[in-house]
């Protein structure tokens, strides 16, 4: 059975290495500040006891004031898994880190974010719409976007 | 005399036999071997995640049958299985019983279309697959006997299943249950040593265990890679705890790991529908589905919720505001996520290479672009 981790002791931990990048805690996951998403995610896969080496998803939720992008991470080696969040509230554009270098498999899940949100993730080598078309208006899981 | 060469751009698909629906492909070749690698996606883009806002948790269920659509019973029971776990609604044993059978029917027949479409990729055109599609026509008989469909069946409510299993139906599937391993034994005399095979496929698209993890490809193409791990035992749902199989893994991570692990993953199939067989005979029949309301309202909060889908990692991420329809309804296809690493895996192999490690990877575009 896979094991949730406590996400108050790993933004514990996290917090002794690279203090202020969780901003709040609870039982299932950790909310990271979007400026320490890369920074958390290469502690968060190389730490040992933690070796978070699987991404399974990348995806995000419009809760209309913010965007929220969400990491579900898991180890192969511990069978654990732990939800990273991070808010990008407006009104600029939602940007955050690119965890590309980190996890390969966040490639095509970051284009598809961007192309689905308008998340900009920074760092990512090719950051283009996945299934929309080039020139297409707008990002349709938005909940402003109505067809 | 020195021959100049320079790198050419081609454009495969999207309409190509080759390609197994609509995907496409820019290469770029240096001679006849590839050196760079560019997938296209969203020719099949139907808004499944939008379309799951504007509708009740049940309207869902016949849409998630579209997204792969050579395995919609392991779609619904993905989906179904993450909002019952939101909701918390339990179901009759009955009811996961009838999963399971449906759920490794689901995953034979899967596997016997990856693997035609995969032998007419290596050449074997049409021969072999017309083997698998007469034991894959046997399992749609079955489906038709439970749901009246061939191919989406929209058999799974939330609670449990439709309707029961009728009663010519169990004696069939014991008829094929009996028969499958001689099948299986008849392709795989044919096939795991034949000499062409061998030579296409031994060593082609090496795709190593730790980039596979990093790339989060799942399913046989994890597995091929030497990696043991499967969600019915790492991350179990259902009854799985209660029954006996093995985990077959590959070597090396090519081609024909990814073709063997399937075989072999027939195998065990053909082993859980002899144990879940033997335990759906021993109950009363007419207990199928919970009594769930026909709105369902799950408290707010999120589940991610996870199964092992005849092409791997098949999650739902669901977000409930408490109301009638998901606020958020994210599908984590393994079809999308395996071609990651497509690009690593054909890199320095020849155009007909990428034929078959693309046919080995095993895609459906419904489940691809959603």
């Amino acid at each position: 059975m896979t094991q949730p981790l406590s996400g108050r002791e790993v933004a514990a931990r996290i917090g002794r290495e690279i203090p202020g990048a969780v901003l709040l805690a609870d039982g299932l996951g950790i909310w990271v500040r979007p400026g320490s998403v890369a920074q958390v995610a290469r502690f968060l896969k190389e730490a040992p006891g933690l070796e978070m080496d699987y991404l399974n998803n990348l995806t995000a939720a419009d809760y209309l004031d913010y965007i929220e992008v969400v990491y579900h991470l898991s180890s192969m080696k511990h069978n654990h898994s732990l939800a990273m969040k991070v808010q990008c509230w407006g009104p600029q554009e939602p940007e955050v880190p690119s965890v590309y270098s980190v996890w390969l498999g966040a490639d095509l899940q970051e284009r598809e974010c961007y192309d689905m949100f308008g998340v900009r993730f920074v760092g990512h080598p090719n950051l283009k719409r996945l299934l929309f078309w080039e020139g297409f208006e707008g990002h349709v899981l938005r909940k402003e976007f109505t067809g | 005399m020195a021959i100049r060469t320079q790198p050419v751009t081609i454009n495969i698909g999207p309409q190509h036999p080759s390609t197994h629906g609509v995907f496409r492909m820019r290469v770029t070749f240096d001679g006849e071997v590839i050196v760079g690698l560019e997938p296209i996606f969203g020719y099949l883009h139907r808004g499944k995640e939008k379309l799951a806002e504007a509708r009740t948790y049940t309207q869902f269920i016949p849409i998630t049958d579209r997204q792969d659509y050579l395995a919609s019973m392991t779609n619904n029971w993905a989906y179904c299985l993450a909002v019952e776990r939101l909701a918390g609604i339990e179901l009759p044993e009955r009811a996961e019983y009838i999963r399971v059978l449906v759920g490794e029917m689901m995953r034979i027949s899967n596997h016997l279309m990856a693997l035609g479409f995969f032998l007419n990729d290596c050449g074997a055109w049409q021969t072999p697959l017309l083997y698998m599609y007469r034991e894959r026509e046997k399992l749609l008989d079955l489906f038709d006997m439970l749901s009246g469909q061939r191919l989406n069946y929209n058999y799974m409510r939330l609670g449990g299943v439709s309707q029961d299993l009728p009663p010519e139906f169990l004696p069939a599937l014991k008829k094929f249950v009996a028969e499958m391993p001689g099948y299986i034994d008849e392709y795989e005399q044919l096939l795991a040593t034949n000499e062409i095979l061998l030579a296409r496929s031994k060593g082609v698209g090496i795709l190593p265990a730790e980039l596979a993890i990093s790339a989060s490809a799942s399913g046989p193409v994890l597995r091929a890679s030497g990696v043991k791990w499967d969600i019915r035992r790492g991350d179990p749902y259902s009854v799985y705890p209660r029954l006996q199989f093995e985990i077959p893994t590959g070597q090396q991570g090519d081609a024909y790991d990814r073709f063997w692990v399937r075989m072999q993953e027939m195998r065990q199939s053909v082993r859980i529908l002899e144990q879940a067989l033997a335990a759906v005979e021993q109950m009363p029949p007419g207990v199928y589905r919970a009594k769930v309301p026909a709105l369902v309202r799950p408290p707010r909060g999120e589940v991610y919720s996870r199964i092992e889908s005849p092409k791997g990692e098949l999650a739902y991420y669901i977000v409930s505001d408490g109301g009638i329809a998901p606020w958020r309804c994210r599908i984590r296809g393994p079809s999308q996520i395996n071609l990651t690493a497509l690009k690593e895996m054909v890199v320095g192999w020849k155009l007909a290479d990428l034929v078959i490690v693309f046919g080995s990877i095993d895609v459906v575009m419904g489940e691809v672009d959603r």
